[in-house]
């Protein structure tokens, strides 16, 4: 300060700048390390997931990825069949997702009164807040009986009879089980999926829409012809999305899944997922053991997929994110 | 765009077939907006299902020793009163923890970063956490601070926690903090004000009820996680508020519950799934009004 007393007039009393300087350095240098945390963060749940997962990547080889055993009792594990689970049910959670998700929007975007958007939006929305578990108590005590006693007999005698697809419909109807998982990751996903789509529609200049209009184009043709075309990229984008949260679901899908290591060719057979199995077995595994290390490559296995689908539906969705 | 000009422009001097086509391009008009409405009505009536499912089994199970009483053997009237206790000191201290990281890194990426590499390489992977599995962050936060701490700690639930919530804060203080005009900011450096100081008077000032609706959006994806706390928490049928031992929570006792083939138990687990799904939808809600103001 007494400098700047005996600053001249004119210059400018540099101990205030430098006063302000340093605490501009302190503050930007606390937003960058945070910013550095996050990184670490990231980093470190690939490292750490990978150190605990190599005695066990160590003592199967690469063969861990396919072998369908898990045995305890001899302690030899495999990924195969939690590998196949997790993507076989993710898939299909899409595909019941997707048109349900484009409907919910399509309604949001172009057919809904305007007072009934929000409401309905936000309606929607809450959906994707309910926590996981309660999906799964949902799906165990009301959906799976509804499914064993009504949807998958009947789905037996129809579906099940087709040629070519009607293997995937065979078995006795537990209400358990791949299909029922399926559905409740499809409930799940449904409204992150609406959520990104509606919003990717609401991003069509509305210049676009109102010339078909103008051609006489219906509001399906308008859909289908300009605001699809459009926006096709961001809504792969919000369907990857979708598919990156429906990988790593734990708590809904350990409820209904049935929890079987082996590959079922019907969809109503049991099966299980990375994630069941890791939240399943986890409590019986010893600290140190062969079994822990199995679950924690297990871990980092579905850590890489979910990280390819995530970055992926990342890149896609980039355009929206810059506009 | 091309059913566009095949519906404009076909040999059509002929009035039926004009006709024809008409009615078929209504006709699938109709059907699409039907199928749509169709789809809107299976999400509301799920939404209504669930909400419908966890008042009629949970209404019945709440009764005041749910509040009073702490988890017991089955049969003898237990309650949820611990499990509750630690899920709010559990979550209550990671979104202390989360929340000014969360702030600080959204403040970088909207404020420093602005198109820097770091600042992508940042962004990218703070959206990879967002949608990242939970349960992957449990086993993370276990190999991290469990095993080489000696034990399932609520400290370690509330790390797990902590590090779920920092990208959720992170993206709605971005967005937020891009939201405020460059002539504010210029207005307050025109005044001689240092950055930092511009920042934290004036652009948090004017994001603050985004920031606090992206906390509470975060206090209600944390109020319901379970994967992460089964191997940081673990859960403790005693009165625990020491976070050094194992902790109970609501969604753990709740999975534990609602697994076992004890009727009190299972109905307990319904009054704690209806507590939990009410607490995250208001706040859920209560976010949303927040930012409308």
């Amino acid at each position: 300060m007494q400098q700047a007393a005996t600053a001249s007039v004119g210059t400018i009393p540099r101990p205030a700048r430098r006063s302000s300087s340093l605490g501009d350095t302190i503050f930007a240098a606390a937003c960058t390390a945070a910013g550095g945390f996050v990184l670490l963060l990231l980093g470190g749940i690939i490292v750490e997931l990978f150190l605990g997962g190599l005695p066990a990547f160590r003592t199967f080889g690469i063969p861990f990825l396919w072998s369908t055993e898990w045995d305890p009792v001899t302690e030899v594990f495999g990924a195969g069949v939690s590998i196949y689970g997790t993507i076989i049910t993710a898939v299909l959670a899409i595909l019941l997702a997707v048109p349900l998700a484009f409907g919910v929007a399509f309604y949001l975007t172009e057919l809904a009164p305007i007072w009934l958007r929000r409401p309905v939006g936000t309606a929607v929305e809450l959906l994707a807040a309910v926590p996981s578990i309660i999906y799964g108590m949902w799906g165990f005590f009301l959906i799976a009986p509804i499914m064993a006693q009504y949807v998958q007999p009947f789905m037996i005698d129809s579906v099940g009879t087709w040629p070519v697809i009607g293997f995937l419909f065979e078995g006795p109807p537990f209400g358990t089980g791949i299909f029922t998982a399926a559905l409740i990751l499809a409930i799940m996903i449904l409204p992150f999926i609406a959520a990104t789509m509606r919003d990717v529609f609401e991003q069509v200049p509305p210049v676009f829409k109102e010339s078909a209009y103008g051609l006489g184009c219906t509001t399906w043709e308008v859909m289908k012809g300009v605001v699809l075309p459009y926006t096709r990229i961001s809504v792969a984008g919000g369907i990857m999305l979708g598919l990156g949260r429906a990988l790593g679901e734990t708590m809904a899908v350990t409820f209904v899944i049935g929890n079987a290591n082996r590959i079922t060719t019907t969809l109503f057979g049991p099966g299980n997922t990375i994630a069941s199995v890791i939240a399943l077995e986890f409590g019986e595994s010893e600290i140190g053991s062969l079994k822990l290390s199995a679950l924690l490559a297990l871990g980092f296995i579905l850590f890489v997929l979910s990280f390819i689908v995530l970055a992926l539906s990342r890149f896609l969705l980039r355009s929206r994110l810059k506009a | 765009m091309s059913t566009t000009f095949q519906a404009s422009s076909g040999p059509t001097k002929d009035a039926a077939v004009a006709a024809a086509l008409g009615r078929s391009r209504k006709r699938s008009d109709l059907i699409l907006r039907v199928l749509s409405y169709g789809a809107t009505a299976i999400g509301l009536v799920l939404l209504a299902s669930i909400l419908v499912t966890l008042f009629a089994k949970g209404f019945g199970a709440m009764n005041l020793s749910v509040f009073t009483e702490v988890t017991r053997p089955p049969g003898s009237n237990g309650g949820l009163l611990n499990a509750m206790v630690g899920s709010l000191i559990q979550v209550g201290l990671a979104t202390i923890i989360g929340t000014p990281i969360g702030m600080l890194v959204g403040t970088y990426l909207a404020e420093y970063a602005r198109g820097s590499a770091f600042g992508n390489v940042v962004r990218f992977v703070s959206d990879i956490l967002l949608s990242a599995p939970s349960i992957l962050v449990g086993l993370f936060v276990y190999q991290l601070l469990v095993l080489p701490f000696g034990g399932f700690s609520g400290w370690a639930g509330v790390a797990a926690l902590a590090i779920i919530i920092i990208p959720v804060v992170v993206r709605t203080t971005e967005d937020m903090l891009a939201l405020i005009p460059n002539t504010l900011r210029e207005a307050v450096i025109g005044l001689g004000a240092p950055k930092w100081k511009m920042i934290v008077t004036v652009c948090w000032r004017a994001a603050i009820s985004g920031i606090i609706t992206g906390v509470l959006l975060g206090v209600a994806r944390i109020a319901g996680e379970t994967a992460p706390l089964l191997f940081t928490s673990l859960g403790n049928n005693a009165w625990s508020t020491d976070l050094t031992a194992p902790m109970p929570s609501l969604p753990i006792t709740i999975y534990s519950y609602a697994g076992s083939p004890f009727q009190d138990w299972i109905e307990l687990a319904w009054a704690g799934a209806l507590i939990i799904t009410l607490a995250v939808l208001i706040l859920n809600i209560l976010a949303r009004s927040v930012l409308r103001k």
